[in-house]
């Protein structure tokens, strides 16, 4: 509750800010500062300490995995803002208002991963997805960052509206908005709102076959948004999911698994295929988002105590790496594969640093992707059924080692000129530590799941 | 103490390497960790015998049942030493040879040995797993920076194929733990599991595509040949005489135990593959031209033998796999060596624009022929220790039907490995010298040491085995004690 409160708090003192404050630097740093606020107020408050206590009649509960994992995007977006917040200012005028923004869509993240109720959960994505719409067309003098942003703002809206045609149906067979329920679900209107629900929370994470608007999206937002929206807005939204299947369909698993694991096989082919083919390493990133997002997908396939354990790690292995991919991307003009070439001769720190991101990212040993993947395929093979969706994902992450990779190979083997980038030296150490991050957790991944039960 | 040490020593000396901006600095900085490696291997074999010296466990992740957790068992005795004698013997021989950055060349060579050692060391599946991927890491870099004209597609294409069998044994050793009586990943809890029949089989097959891939078998070793060709030699003594080797121990130490009635029954089957690959990488290196591609099908050849004599589930077959995975590594670097130091001088790797050597540098000629005659296994070498094990072992074995054809083909490709070996030794060094050759060259000191070295393991191993054979008497029979089938059969 300390998060959500705060969070919404300071978007409006960071929409006043840039009114009332000229200098710019003055506003990043009351942005950084009041975010690592909320960050301890959510830490204190796993450990009990709650500062606002509000009724909520039971529509909002966070239980110890909300909050570890809202401690998680709290740590990402602070990482985020001290490796890219520069960049913020340089996408246009409205220089507070971006950051306004951004805490908006933290506060849906908090609804949205601790809801009780089906109205709540509606509450947190739409908080989420609307200043997304904003950001996502905030460089308005460019023609894609428009279309981008129509594109999303349609298609959202949209989903957003079967979303709701499920909520009504299901609670005319229940009868509550409260998820956990006893009754009434056996009805064909329970189970075609579950379907509505499944769908439309499969469009929000960029699941196939509802992942059409993601590249064009993520490829025609600025390039510092992308990031945002690539990590912590689909993670939100897999908690969610996880959320909503465990709490309101748990007791219906046999009738959805099987529908979830040809959903997770059809995200996970399209997103590494198509990856493989593009030119672009930003929209390469896109799709990698959503081969990713098929990984995630198996946690809700398997549901168990692994699957949860494994999101949170996935949750911040993936965002972390993600997060430091894109601090470097966004610094450089020509955002192709070629334009990656001889990199690790003109930046050697910084290349070497991205290869251990590409790494975790691929789930090679020592690093945080390897043991999130890990926890996903032990979950899977819990329970015992639909082996063959094991084998298919790892033959998907072998298909994408190739184009993480790729990267790798312009950045250290291939000739050219290797683009020129002003970084400053806090960035650099920013960006060492983050990648000491992502070892220390594919090490010890205990350093985080020792959190959801103590 | 001393496993820990084997991977901490080349550890904290590959990554010191990287800030030695010095050549000469940093070669003599590896060599000097390399050796130090070298001692605590020796030390581990001789004085520091008891239990407590040669194992090590601490908790790593808890709540998965995951123990950092390594011991030197008689084979792992084996081949770490193998491991550490290689790296320093490498670095000696191409004390001369040029790499661009030296210090991230010998960082990561060493970073290379621990991943090695850590895969001969490791008895909990998880941590297995982890050395197992870390030793590729450090090749891939290795060869995509310092290799010939085609490396970097080559290297890629043998990193994805190795990547693919991995994370294939990945899934199996997951579905393993979860079988265990009590969800460990320690080597003992999946000793002591019990499968389905069903499900056995094709965990077998997961596993064994990783150690097929690796070794390699055929159809699986298409990677092999222009990987060994493509990288700088330094790289391809270790991939070939240390790494292969991983895929080995795979079979003995993770495979044949933990699955043996799949183990048994497919036996038939993998032998088949091996023997056939054997002819076939035989028959291909005689048509070779180039000397680094002829080594490298003769290896398959090699390793398809140990294959199939694992298989054979037999006494002295094992023992026999053990020894000839030394033997084959020392070999191997020393022929390894002798094409590093032909090409470096006369800028070719082609027998046929080679010719009449040992009229100028009869003490390289000496060198070779003697290691060579080693990798046919002439009596006297320690090739043919190793292989007249693997050949009785076959021969003796009891859990096939075809024991007689095994060992009559396996036995035709010693033949055609002499074919091939001596037909490279006649041109290369015999004959006429002519235009490239003819200015001679005299072997340097480094060369002729690392040669001799190795020369002098040829004779000891081959003249006097009973040390090595002690040593890995007692791993050999616990292995088979626990991949016996017969029992199951007795009722």
């Amino acid at each position: 509750m300390n998060a959500l409160l705060l969070t919404a708090v300071l978007g409006v003192i960071m929409m006043f800010s840039s009114i009332l404050l000229t200098s710019k630097a003055s506003v990043r740093n009351i942005a950084i500062f009041g975010l690592i606020i909320v960050l301890v107020s959510n830490v204190l408050e796993m450990s009990g300490t709650v500062f606002f206590r509000i009724d909520t009649k039971g529509m909002i509960a966070f239980d110890r995995f909300a909050l570890l994992f809202n401690s998680i995007v709290f740590a990402s977006t602070l990482i985020y803002f001290l490796l890219s917040a520069r960049d913020i200012e340089k996408v246009g005028i409205h220089y507070g208002e971006y950051f306004a923004l951004i805490f908006f869509v933290l506060c849906g993240v908090t609804i949205s991963s601790s809801f009780r109720s089906l109205l709540m959960l509606f509450l947190g994505i739409e908080i989420i997805s609307i200043p997304l719409y904003i950001l996502t067309g905030s460089d308005k003098r460019n023609l894609k960052s428009n279309e981008a942003s129509l594109k999303y703002f349609l298609l959202g809206a949209f989903s957003t509206g079967l979303m709701l045609m499920g909520i009504a149906l299901v609670y005319g067979a229940t009868g509550t908005f409260y998820t956990v329920v006893t009754n009434g679900t056996n009805s064909a209107l329970f189970i075609a709102g579950m379907l509505l629900l499944m769908f439309s929370m499969a469009f929000k994470v960029s699941a196939a076959p509802f992942h059409f608007w993601t590249p064009d999206v993520y490829d025609g937002a600025p390039a510092v948004f992308t990031s945002f929206m690539a990590t912590i807005v689909k993670v939100a939204g897999f908690i969610a999911f996880i959320r909503l299947f465990n709490d309101e369909f748990g007791t219906m698993q046999p009738t959805w698994q099987l529908l979830i694991a040809l959903i997770t096989a059809i995200t996970l082919f399209i997103g590494n295929i198509t990856a493989v083919f593009q030119q672009s390493v930003k929209r390469m990133l896109a799709y990698s988002s959503i081969s990713q997002a098929g990984f995630m997908m198996m946690a809700i396939y398997a549901m168990n105590s692994d699957a949860k354990e494994g999101l949170l790690l996935y949750s911040a292995a993936y965002c972390l790496a993600t997060i430091g991919i894109f601090a470097v991307l966004i610094k450089l003009k020509d955002y192709s594969f070629d334009g990656f070439n001889a990199f690790a001769r003109q930046q050697p720190l910084l290349a070497a640093v991205v290869t251990i991101f590409l790494l975790s990212l691929a789930g090679i040993p020592l690093t945080a992707g390897f043991l999130s993947k890990f926890y996903m395929l032990k979950a899977i093979l819990e329970t015992g059924k639909y082996l063959w969706l094991v084998i298919f994902a790892v033959m998907m992450a072998v298909v994408s080692v190739y184009y993480y990779f790729r990267v790798i190979q312009a950045m250290y083997f291939k000739e050219g000129n290797g683009q020129i980038v002003e970084v400053s030296i806090a960035f650099k150490w920013t960006l060492v530590a983050l990648a000491g991050i992502i070892i220390l957790l594919g090490i010890f991944p205990n350093l985080i799941i020792y959190w959801l039960y103590f | 103490m001393i496993p820990v040490l084997l991977i901490v020593v080349p550890l904290v000396g590959g990554l010191l390497s990287f800030f030695l901006k010095n050549d000469k600095a940093v070669r003599l900085w590896a060599l000097f960790s390399s050796l130090i490696t070298l001692v605590v291997s020796i030390l581990g074999l001789t004085v520091l015998k008891t239990d407590s010296y040669l194992q090590f466990r601490a908790s790593w992740i808890s709540s998965i049942n995951a123990s950092f957790s390594i011991r030197l068992d008689g084979m792992g005795q084996i081949l770490c030493l193998l491991t550490a004698v290689s790296f320093p013997l490498v670095f000696i021989s191409t004390w001369k040879s040029e790499y661009k950055k030296p210090n991230n060349f010998f960082g990561l060579m060493l970073l290379m040995q621990v991943g090695l050692m850590g895969v001969f060391l490791a008895m909990d599946a998880l941590l297995f797993y982890f050395f197992w991927e870390l030793a590729l890491v450090p090749a891939y870099f290795l060869c995509s920076q310092w290799g010939g004209e085609r490396r970097i597609a080559v290297t890629f294409k043998f990193f994805i194929y190795t990547f693919t069998g991995s994370i294939l044994m990945l899934v199996a050793i997951i579905y393993i733990y979860l079988h265990t009586p009590d969800h460990s990943f320690d080597i003992s809890a999946f000793y002591n599991t019990s499968l389905a029949n069903k499900s056995e089989s094709w965990l077998f097959w997961l596993m064994f595509i990783a150690f097929a891939i690796k070794m390699p078998i055929w159809p699986l070793h298409t990677w092999q040949p222009d990987t060994y060709e493509q990288s700088p030699t330094a790289v391809t003594m270790i991939l070939s005489g240390v790494m292969v080797k991983m895929g080995v121990l795979g079979i003995i130490r993770w495979l044949m135990p933990v699955l043996h009635m799949s183990f048994y029954q497919w036996g038939d089957t993998v032998s088949t593959l091996a023997v056939t690959g054997m002819i076939y990488a035989s028959l291909i290196a005689i048509q070779q031209d180039d000397l680094k591609r002829l080594v490298a099908y003769s290896s398959i050849a090699h390793m398809g033998l140990m294959c199939a004599t694992l298989f054979a589930e037999t006494q002295s077959g094992m023992q026999g796999v053990m020894i000839q995975m030394f033997n084959h590594g020392i070999n191997i670097i020393g022929l390894w060596i002798v094409i590093e130091l032909i090409e470096r001088q006369f800028g070719t790797r082609k027998i046929s624009e080679l010719g009449g050597l040992a009229h100028h540098s009869p003490a390289m000629a000496i060198l070779l022929v003697i290691v060579a005659l080693a990798n046919i296994g002439l009596p006297l070498t320690n090739g043919f220790i190793g292989e007249f094990l693997m050949f009785n072992g076959i021969f003796a074995s009891s859990v096939t039907k075809y024991y007689i054809a095994f060992t009559v083909l396996a036995g035709i490709t010693i033949i055609l490995a002499a074919v091939y070996t001596l037909n490279m030794i006649r041109k290369v060094f015999y004959g006429q010298t002519n235009s490239v050759t003819m200015a001679g060259y005299s072997i340097r000191f480094n060369e002729k040491l690392a040669l001799a070295i190795i020369v002098v393991f040829v004779f000891v191993i081959g003249l006097y085995p009973k040390i090595f054979l002690n040593i890995t008497q007692e791993t050999s029979e616990f292995i088979l004690q626990k991949a016996d089938v017969t029992k199951l059969f007795a009722e």
